[in-house]
């Protein structure tokens, strides 16, 4: 398989990753209570403490209602229909392949038609991939040559099991059980994600990839993701994510964390392609996520990129807590809306550290019916003396009937801190595509020129080999939008 | 090389006939200038010939080399070798000259059975295209049409015509806005692309670029149709007498701002 066509396939086109996989599934009931929580920590067999932290979690959700501010509308899941474990029956009942020969064919298949193969030499050089399908890991590749640099790739049940004091120390410490709603949801049944933990003095010899795939229509998928940088270490991590067509919708209620120590840097970039429902808005993932990180050390930097063009419904701010002094947080990110797709997505940049410095550019593009929301808060603590922030939010608008808007949320203690914001909205008009078809581009092409042209700034943050997939991935998302 | 037969063309939205039987014929090798008063029709025939969808063909036919383009997308007829500069050249801010001029000239290329040029290649190309409008490199490398003057969108459009070396162009008011420098810039790049295989089409509300552009042909446009055609004598007419002369209905002088 070519660079290009893996690439590619990582990051989807017209949405021919539609497609069901017939695997035999573990049973499982659906609903959740107590006894569901225990027995999802029974199947994975987990310590005690990952059992108490799920269980204090519900126990905190219980008492939570669902928000309802974004600006997004919905039916609201119905909890006690969703499975939240989702395990495909193995061969001679071992928990985890040790090898791929012990991964049900259908599914070595199921990735290699994603464009992901996972036998090691037929992947990209120098990107290794942990295959998330439905609540569980299937394989992670390149550990081997990972653990020769000191560098832990693998899924976060193995993490439980082989590195637990890490996990007890960073898991929630970033985001704590009860943060929000679905964060609460998602610490009492999540189920698999990827860890990382890179080493002092370390950077990690390749980029690391997640591929989440949801194949089971009832089953919601809990990803749970934590990455640890230690002193001087840095580490570029990449997720892609899609999901057979189906009418109804599925959850995924994520929780990422990240810890950034002292002169740690953590490059974080997401390529979301979920199925997002047909042209009426049936069907489509809802894709209700909490990703945070925590810049803990000086001098240390976190830089989410994000390119989500998938999903009925995407409410999600990946956002940083500038607590060392000098960090530095980034958030560089498209969102592009089509049909009935909406979208509530911006960042939180908390500025704790003295002269802490965030940067905000999102784009947002919506075209047919949909509704594209930025929303975002910068604040700035007391202490935080020498703070800056520079924001810009632009808005595209293709068509007469979607909508654009922006929330940008600005609490500032300290004086001395400095913040700006730029916000603009423009149409992708008849006269810019008539430009482009005349110089002899068709009008899709055209389209996706200007549109790339807008969301540049950001594509550029991408890893090189992704960017350009990226690219084509707006093109096609928004083809035949201008009427 | 170009035939306009009997046309008659709308706006889209509300109907409105905007030409009311044009008849003109550009064979190659030569270059024409349409004048006449504003609201006569001009840019819409400039537009109607490249295909712009807001403009209805209601009657009559446009044949290019013989074949009859009315069906045609925009992007199809600039395969052809069709080229529009426009009067108000529009920004795609994130877009460089380059790419677009890249991907442009590939596309016509592929369309015309010609050879595309990789990244090296048409830089090359390119650079030696800017000398025709005294631009320097950086050019390329800027985003179309953003932040531009109003005399350098003017010659971008100067810059892509040479790059995609059209066989038939149409300059919408091209020269308008222009000080003299920028007039005498355009005129030579125009000058210097027109050569006895291609035609050039200029619209223009002046005769001023006539002095740097000689026509073999000049129309005069007024109330949607060829009112009189004639030499570069009929343009140095039109600077003294206007267009009175012509119609009682046009009253708008050549040298009168809009």
């Amino acid at each position: 398989m070519s660079e290009s066509e893996a690439l590619e396939s990582m990051v989807g086109g017209e949405y021919k990753y539609g497609f069901t996989t017939d695997v035999e599934y573990e049973d499982f009931p659906t609903g959740i209570n107590e006894e569901i929580i225990r027995e999802i920590s029974r199947r994975k067999d987990e310590p005690e403490w990952v059992t108490e932290f799920r269980l204090e979690a519900f126990e905190k959700w219980k008492e939570m209602e669902e928000p309802d501010w974004p600006n997004v509308e919905y039916d609201r899941p119905d909890f006690d229909n969703i499975q939240y474990y989702s395990s495909t029956k193995k061969k001679d009942g071992k928990k985890k392949p040790e090898s791929l020969d012990d991964v049900d064919p259908e599914i070595l298949e199921t990735y290699e038609k994603l464009g992901i193969p996972l036998e090691e030499q037929k992947q990209l050089q120098g990107i290794a991939v942990d295959a998330v399908f439905d609540s569980e890991s299937i394989f992670t590749t390149f550990k081997e040559k990972l653990a020769e640099a000191g560098v832990i790739f693998c899924s976060i049940s193995e993490a439980i099991q082989d590195h637990p004091e890490l996990v007890k120390q960073y898991m929630g410490s970033v985001v704590p059980k009860g943060d929000n709603f679905y964060a609460a949801l998602n610490s009492a049944v999540f189920s698999d994600g990827s860890f990382v933990y890179v080493p002092e003095d370390t950077v990690c010899p390749m980029e690391l990839s997640t591929y989440f795939r949801i194949n089971n229509m009832q089953s919601g998928q809990f990803e749970r993701t934590l990455i640890i940088c230690e002193d001087n270490s840095q580490v570029s991590y990449l997720e892609g994510c899609t999901a057979p067509m189906y009418q109804e919708n599925q959850l995924h209620a994520a929780v990422v964390e990240l810890v950034a120590l002292e002169d740690a840097e953590i490059k974080y970039s997401t390529i979301q392609n979920w199925y997002s429902g047909d042209e009426e808005g049936n069907g489509g993932i809802f894709n209700f996520v909490t990703k945070r990180g925590h810049c803990r050390g000086d001098n240390s930097k976190i830089s989410w990129t994000q390119v989500e063009t998938g999903s009925a419904i995407t409410w999600k701010y990946p956002s940083v807590i500038l607590q060392g002094d000098n960090s530095t947080g980034e958030f560089y990110s498209v969102a592009v809306t089509n049909q009935r797709q909406q979208a509530d997505t911006g960042t939180k940049m908390i500025h704790v550290g003295k002269n802490t410095k965030s940067t905000i550019i999102s784009k947002g593009i919506s075209a047919g019916e949909s509704n594209n929301s930025y929303r975002g808060l910068v604040k700035i603590s007391p202490r935080a003396d020498g703070a800056q922030n520079y924001s810009v939010c632009d808005s595209m608008l293709i068509g007469q009937t979607c909508g654009a808007h922006t929330f940008p949320y600005i609490e500032s203690a300290n004086p001395t801190a400095k913040v700006e914001h730029e916000a603009s909205t423009s149409r992708v008009g008849e006269e810019q595509i008539f430009y482009l078809q005349q110089r002899g581009m068709d009008e899709d092409d055209a389209i996706s020129m200007i549109v790339n042209g807008f969301a540049k700034e950001v594509l550029q943050k991408l890893p090189m080999e992704f960017a350009v997939e990226a690219d084509k991935l707006l093109g096609i998302k928004l083809e035949g939008s201008v009427g | 090389m170009l035939e306009i037969k009997d046309l008659h063309v709308c706006v889209e939205e509300d109907g409105t006939e905007i030409l009311k039987g044009v008849n003109l014929t550009i064979n190659k090798g030569e270059i024409h200038a349409i004048m006449g008063p504003n609201g006569s029709g001009k840019s819409t025939l400039s537009k109607a010939v490249a295909g712009h969808e807001a403009y209805e063909v209601t009657q009559g036919d446009i044949l290019f080399e013989g074949e009859s383009i009315l069906e045609l997308e925009p992007e199809e007829r600039a395969h052809l070798g069709v080229f529009l500069a426009f009067q108000y050249p529009v920004e795609v801010p994130g877009v460089t000259n380059k790419t677009l001029l890249r991907q442009a000239y590939n596309t016509i290329a592929r369309e015309q059975g010609r050879e595309e040029l990789d990244p090296l290649q048409f830089e090359d190309y390119a650079k030696d295209k800017l000398d025709l409008i005294d631009m320097k490199e950086e050019f390329l490398d800027r985003s179309i049409n953003a932040g531009f003057s109003g005399g350098e969108k003017k010659r971008n459009e100067i810059f892509q015509m040479a790059v995609l070396n059209p066989k038939l162009s149409f300059l919408d008011e091209t020269d308008s806005g222009l000080d003299i420098d920028a007039l005498k810039t355009v005129a030579n790049g125009i000058n210097q692309i027109a050569d006895e295989d291609k035609a050039v089409c200029l619209v223009t509300h002046y005769q001023r670029i006539l002095d740097y552009v000689t026509p073999d042909h000049v129309h005069v446009m007024i109330d949607g149709k060829i009112a009189k055609s004639g030499d570069k004598d009929l343009a140095v007419k039109l600077e003294e007498q206007g267009y009175d002369w012509l119609t009682d209905v046009a009253s708008v002088s050549v040298n009168g701002e809009q």
